[in-house]
């Protein structure tokens, strides 16, 4: 507890002390009732006076209607009630008790679930051990670390910022940033993250970034201000709070007076003190702080529930727009496969395999595309890049280039054609690499990219959570394309795109939206920026050292598991559900209270209930998005 | 310009009233009220200086919220 939750509480218990003592003490009638009066004064004050105050304020700076300002009238009007009528002040009294003591049991609820998401996003780095000239190291704040100096990680210690291992193997644990368990290993030369922790060896690496544009400072720069993009839900509350509250002060207003009336009218007693209870009770039941408060509790532990997943949202309403997703589009390179293409095979080929790869390799060896790293990561050997001369690159075709003296084309049919030579197509799926030597065909490589172990079950998971639709976008050849989409149950697939064909496609794809419903694309971020922005939610893969994919979706999978997809979505059924359950509750509960207040049939501890009850319940079922195991 | 502050505040009522006071107050563009990691992020007008603007930020959500602070 804070300091001003352990004044709130004392201020509780000398007020109930007071009302307990009052209630036994034989004052009745003792100068006209007027010294019970005063007596119980004490106590209100003592509970109330800061609600009173702020009642003024709020009045002085004509924004009058508020809970503060409910509360004074309501009880001060009771005690007012009890001096003119009943000689019962303790209701009064007790009414902003109950109200200080569920505002102090919400100050106290909210903090916890602050502090344990905070918990779950405990991946914020204290300090760096610098390595000094000296070879000694000194503990830093690792704000303070320059870019390319060496710092030190002991097991145990997270990783400070983003660098390079320069000696030492260990393994991380990467769970606070992926939610995946297994720990991976890392060696002399691997790149590593910040907000991993150190589990076996010593590690010395070299700084790449600095620690404000590490990885771990991004991602909690991320999800602090997650919660400041706020969903259509809260925009309601807080367009519906401005609303309610002058309407129920009028109601109650009308109430007070309209009842003794239509009494009059009928020829009764008019009973202007009932009337006057009705109201009290009426304004009480009122508060709408179980809405005000429960909603953005909700959407912040499912935004930490999330994370601690491996799922990142930026925003709420983020998280809200992807619990009514119907439509999800992929991105297939990266994405539904490992993006790592692997040579799968030499077909047709005239000369031996080793030396039909040497020459695809040599020719490709001034390029840096995916494929052609993968030839020469085939080839294994060391390239001679002297043996290679007037290297041509053909757009949209592949490469022609001299080797050896001999003139090699290497690339898809396009060019083949090009160059009038005649080619065997491939029968089996992948990207062809077809080869001529000096105006020969001397055979193929076929290069074939890998299926992600859970891409299957990733399309039937979004299936199961009532996807309606999944498409595939690819600029990957036709026949690749459908051979994945079949293999995955992929319910549309459109391949050989560019990436402006992408966001066109996209474009088609939203105007084929249902209603309210939602259409999400799945890319791994670095060349798909332009789609995720245009979908109404974009999903990153990649986001390990990718600052692309950060920077352009609006949620990251931390470990490019395509499951995680609808893991997300499921997690955001759950808090729109419990977001929906609370208001659902709140006004269904309000309202029955209200109609029994104004029929004069609710006391004001049913009133209380309404008020304080309802919002300590909905707090309590608020911090549930917190769990998102079986989301 | 854009800056984050932290601040304290009590309910999530009072942290909506924060921003509409502090959207209102003058030099200041926009602002926003993150009531769950209790921060304000401000963002000054053209020329504003946030030193001799926050001080008047702060002033206009004590006015509407007397127990606010604002760390700058």
């Amino acid at each position: 507890m804070t300091r001003k939750q352990k004044k709130m509480l004392t201020r509780i218990l000398i007020a109930a002390a007071m009302m307990l003592v009052l209630h036994f003490l034989p004052i009745d009638g003792v100068l006209g009732g007027w010294l019970r009066f005063a007596l119980y004064l004490i106590p209100y004050f003592v509970i109330g006076y800061d609600i009173l105050l702020k009642a003024w304020k709020g009045i002085k700076n004509r924004q009058p209607f508020d809970e503060c300002f409910l509360m004074s009238v309501a009880t001060v009007g009771a005690i007012v009630l009890g001096r003119v009528q009943s000689g019962d002040y303790a209701e009064g009294v007790a009414v902003m008790l109950f109200y200080q003591i569920g505002e102090l049991f919400q100050s106290v609820a909210v903090g916890k679930s602050r502090r344990s998401i905070s918990q779950l996003m405990d991946i914020r780095p204290d300090y760096a051990n610098l390595e000094t000239a000296e070879g000694e190291t000194e503990k830093v704040d690792p704000d303070e670390v320059a870019v390319g100096s060496v710092i030190v990680v002991k097991p145990g210690e997270k990783i400070p910022i983003d660098g390079v291992v320069l000696s030492g193997h260990s393994a991380l644990n990467t769970a606070a940033l992926t939610g995946e368990s297994l720990p991976r290993d890392v060696s002399e030369g691997d790149s590593v993250i910040s907000g991993c922790i150190n589990q076996s060896g010593v590690l010395r690496i070299r700084t790449e970034k600095e620690f404000g544009e590490s990885t771990a400072s991004k991602i909690l720069d991320m999800v602090e201000n997650a919660s400041s993009l706020k969903s259509r839900s809260e925009a309601f509350i807080t367009r519906f709070a401005r609303i309610y509250t002058p309407a129920v002060c009028y109601s109650a207003l009308a109430l007070a007076l309209l009842v003794p009336l239509v009494r009059m009218a009928f020829g009764l007693p008019a009973d202007w003190m009932d009337g006057c209870m009705r109201a009290l009770t009426f304004l009480v039941i009122s508060c709408p702080c179980a809405l005000v408060i429960s909603i953005p509790l909700t959407f912040f532990a499912g935004i930490g529930g999330a994370s601690k997943a491996g799922v990142l949202v930026k925003g709420s309403n983020y998280l809200e727009a992807l619990a009514s997703a119907g439509i999800v589009v992929f991105d297939k390179t990266g994405t539904m496969t490992e993006g790592v293409f692997e040579v799968a095979g030499v077909h047709h080929a005239a000369l031996p395999e080793e030396k039909l790869l040497e020459y695809a390799a040599l020719a490709e060896s001034y390029s840096t595309h995916p494929i052609a790293l993968s030839l020469q990561r085939a080839y294994g050997k060391a390239i001679d890049k002297s043996r290679v001369t007037s290297v041509e690159e053909i757009a949209g075709g592949g490469v022609t280039a001299v080797v050896d003296g001999h003139t090699v084309a290497a690339g898809n049919e396009k060019l083949m054609t090009r160059l009038g030579i005649p080619c065997d197509p491939c029968r089996s799926v992948g990207t062809v690499v077809h080869l001529a030597l000096d105006g020969q065909y001397i055979g193929h490589v076929l290069i074939a990219d890998r299926l992600k172990p859970n891409a299957e079950d990733a399309i039937a998971a979004l299936r199961r959570r009532g996807v309606r639709k999944t498409v595939m976008l690819t600029g990957d050849s036709r026949k690749v394309a459908d051979s994945v989409a079949a293999e995955l149950h992929i319910d549309e697939v459109r391949s050989e795109l560019l990436p402006a064909d992408k966001v066109a496609n996209v474009e088609l794809l939203l105007k084929e939206k249902h209603g309210k419903e939602v259409l999400a694309f799945v890319g791994d971020g670095i060349n798909d920026a332009p789609v995720l922005s245009r979908a109404d939610v974009g999903i990153a893969m990649g986001a390990l050292g990718s600052d692309a994919a950060i920077e352009a979706a609006d949620v990251v999978l931390m470990d490019d598991d395509p499951l995680k997809i609808a893991k997300a979505i499921g997690i955001a059924r759950k808090c729109t559900g419990i977001v929906r359950q609370n208001i659902g509750f709140a006004l269904g509960i309000k309202a029955l209270c209200l109609i029994l207040g104004a029929l004069g049939m609710a006391n004001m501890g049913l009133a209380i209930f309404a008020d304080v009850g309802v919002m300590v319940l909905a707090v309590l079922n608020a911090i549930r998005a917190l769990n998102t195991q079986n989301a | 310009m854009k800056k984050t502050y932290k601040i304290e505040v009590d309910c999530a009522n009072c942290a909506a009233k924060m921003e509409e006071a502090a959207k209102k107050t003058e030099g200041v563009t926009n602002a926003v009220v993150n009531f769950m990691t209790l921060k304000m992020i401000v963002e000054f007008a053209e020329g504003a200086d946030p030193k001799e603007v926050m001080p008047r930020v702060l002033k206009d959500c004590r006015k509407i919220e007397p127990d606010c602070e604002i760390y700058f």
